[in-house]
């Protein structure tokens, strides 16, 4: 028994178990257990300032914890889009160069990359002057050339419209069916992942609640996270028919107590 | 001082002094060149620039140090040099807020050293030439140390260079790909002390920083990847000390500055055609 959601533990590409990451004196991440599977798609939603890229940081062994524990599969190759990515404008770089940093890809495969991320046109361009959309496919097509078995997003939909995101996760699924990579992502739009997603954990500082997304839509602590409220009878029969019947879609979300702050952070 | 003393020799003795002499000097700013062109893009892709001036400023230091123990003195500014890179480097690392401690440290690194070099008997008189480098001054020995020293940041760069352009883009990014960060920062820590001080002698303490930035910026309007723009900027860093050389010769000027007046027209040369090119 490892203590995780679901009980799969070390079997994980990556496993945190009860981790707590405290930073500049403040308590960011409290009592985190998750793991990700090979080839499962992830997608950890919260509000701003919920700790979604500390996670993500603290899993790549950037961020150090606290307590608890970050294990990583040995071996395990990761490829990383980060939140937040300002080129230097006195640094001067093609998107070409920047697909081979730091290990050098044949032009071959860097054409290849940007073909499969939907932008075979901007090898040559500089970095600083790519479109928002441009910029995230490039970063993506970075992280996939390392062959990863884990991809870890953070926000990699930022700067596109509602299309652009739409054929965003249609390219992560489309990519974890050929190669099947295991996706790690944080998103604030629980519906726009909605079909991309094998699980959801929504995150406020600690788990809230985790399951499919349907069966996550549906929590109140998702609700409550997101300030939804309960969309009257129908949310909530919903609700319950998710719980009564798609037992077997997933471990669904924790307890459901009537306040927000005392969940039991392990499966009942 | 220089020319005078040489036109008081015979003609033949002349040439072949020149020759020598001037050979040495052109020597010593292109090896240095060949350092501070990939350094100094470093320096600029970084906002390191501050950075640069304290630990070129504390050489004085490590100068008057060096003296007073009679110890040589690229090894005392060396020490120094690297003494204050490091705690540049762990203060940064710790969150301070760095604009506020660079600009203590670098000019309380230069009035302490000031201060020390005038406890140091005949130290006092040669004051210009380490604040402003004395290139047509530059023994075979200072050769071998410029040469050496940009051997030695050369090689630690192209090692490094892969890792350091990552790290320099973003550490996160560094990290994830089983980079460590701070490794890279203290290489280039490293190398820009060993810079320091070779430099000393050729443009002096208080111009290696402009030196180092100069050429660099020149070379980033004309440039589309790193490594062009690291080889510019060696090419310019080069031109620049020929052209200052040179001025200094002719009209008797201070070697250093005429060096960073040659850069500073090629920057400014060099901002003109890339407004034009872009129109
Ligand atoms: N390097 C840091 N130092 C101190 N506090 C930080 C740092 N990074 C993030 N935080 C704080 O941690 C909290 C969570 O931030 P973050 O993980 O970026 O949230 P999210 O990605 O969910 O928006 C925020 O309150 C933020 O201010
Ligand atoms: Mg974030």
């Amino acid at each position: 028994m490892s203590g995780l959601p679901g009980g799969r533990g070390m079997s994980g590409l990556i496993t945190a178990e009860h981790l707590s990451v405290r930073l500049e004196g403040q308590a960011i991440l409290t009592d985190v257990s998750l793991s990700v599977q090979p080839g499962e798609i992830v997608t950890i939603l919260g509000p701003n300032g919920s700790g979604k890229s500390t996670l993500l940081r603290s899993l790549l062994g950037i961020v150090p914890a606290a307590s608890g524990r970050v294990t990583r599969r040995a071996g395990l190759v990761i490829g990383y889009v980060p939140q937040r990515l300002a080129i230097d404008r006195t640094l001067p770089m093609t998107v070409r160069r920047f697909l081979s940093l730091p290990r050098r890809v044949a032009d071959r495969d860097a054409a290849a990359a940007l073909a499969r991320v939907g932008v075979p046109e901007v090898a040559g361009r500089q970095m600083a002057d790519l479109s928002g959309g441009q910029f995230q496919r490039v970063l993506l097509a970075r992280a996939l050339l390392a062959r990863p078995q884990l991809l870890i997003l953070d926000e990699p939909t930022q700067g596109l419209d509602q299309p652009g995101e739409a054929a965003f996760y249609r390219l992560i699924e489309d990519v974890r069916r050929e190669t099947g990579v295991a996706v790690l992502m944080v998103s604030h739009d629980l519906h726009v992942v909605m079909a991309a997603s094998d699980r959801v954990i929504c995150l406020n500082g600690h788990i809230c609640c985790e399951g499919t997304p349907r069966v996550v839509s549906s929590a109140p602590e998702y609700r409550a996270l997101f300030g939804l409220g309960t969309q009257g009878a129908l949310a909530l029969y919903q609700h319950v028919h998710d719980h009564s019947h798609d037992a077997g879609e997933g471990h669904a979300h924790h307890h459901h107590h009537d306040h927000g702050h005392d969940h039991d952070h392990h499966p009942a | 001082m220089r020319i005078t003393t040489i036109t008081t020799t015979g003609m033949t003795m002349i040439t072949t002094l020149l020759d020598d002499f001037l050979i040495r000097a052109a020597l010593a700013g292109v090896g240095l060149s060949l350092a501070t062109g990939p350094l100094g893009s470093f320096v600029v892709w970084r906002r390191m620039a501050y950075f640069g001036d304290a630990t070129a400023h504390a050489a004085i230091l490590g100068v008057a140090l060096a003296l007073a123990f009679d110890l040589p003195v690229t090894f005392g500014t060396l020490v120094v040099a690297l003494a204050m890179a490091v705690t540049v480097a762990t203060l940064a690392a710790r969150g301070w807020a760095m604009d506020t401690t660079l600009g203590v440290l670098a000019h309380s690194a230069l009035a302490f050293g000031l201060v020390a070099v005038s406890f140091v008997p005949g130290a006092r008189t040669d004051l210009s030439a380490w604040l402003f480098g004395d290139i047509l001054a530059v023994s075979r020995a200072d050769l071998a140390y410029v040469w050496g020293g940009a051997a030695v940041v050369l090689a630690l760069l192209a090692w490094r260079w892969q890792a350091l352009l990552t790290t320099t883009l973003n550490e996160d990014l560094a990290h994830a790909s089983g980079l460590d960060p701070a490794r890279e920062r203290l290489i280039l820590t490293v190398a820009l002390a060993v810079v320091v001080a070779v430099a000393i002698k050729v443009v002096g303490a208080l111009l290696i920083a402009a030196l180092l930035i100069i050429p660099a910026a020149a070379a980033r309007g004309l440039s589309r990847t790193p490594e062009r723009m690291a080889v510019l900027a060696t090419l310019l860093g080069a031109g620049a000390a020929l052209a200052g050389l040179q001025l200094s010769l002719w009209q008797d000027t201070p070697a250093g500055p005429s060096i960073i007046a040659a850069a500073a027209i090629l920057f400014a040369l060099s901002a003109m055609f890339g407004r034009v090119r872009r129109g």
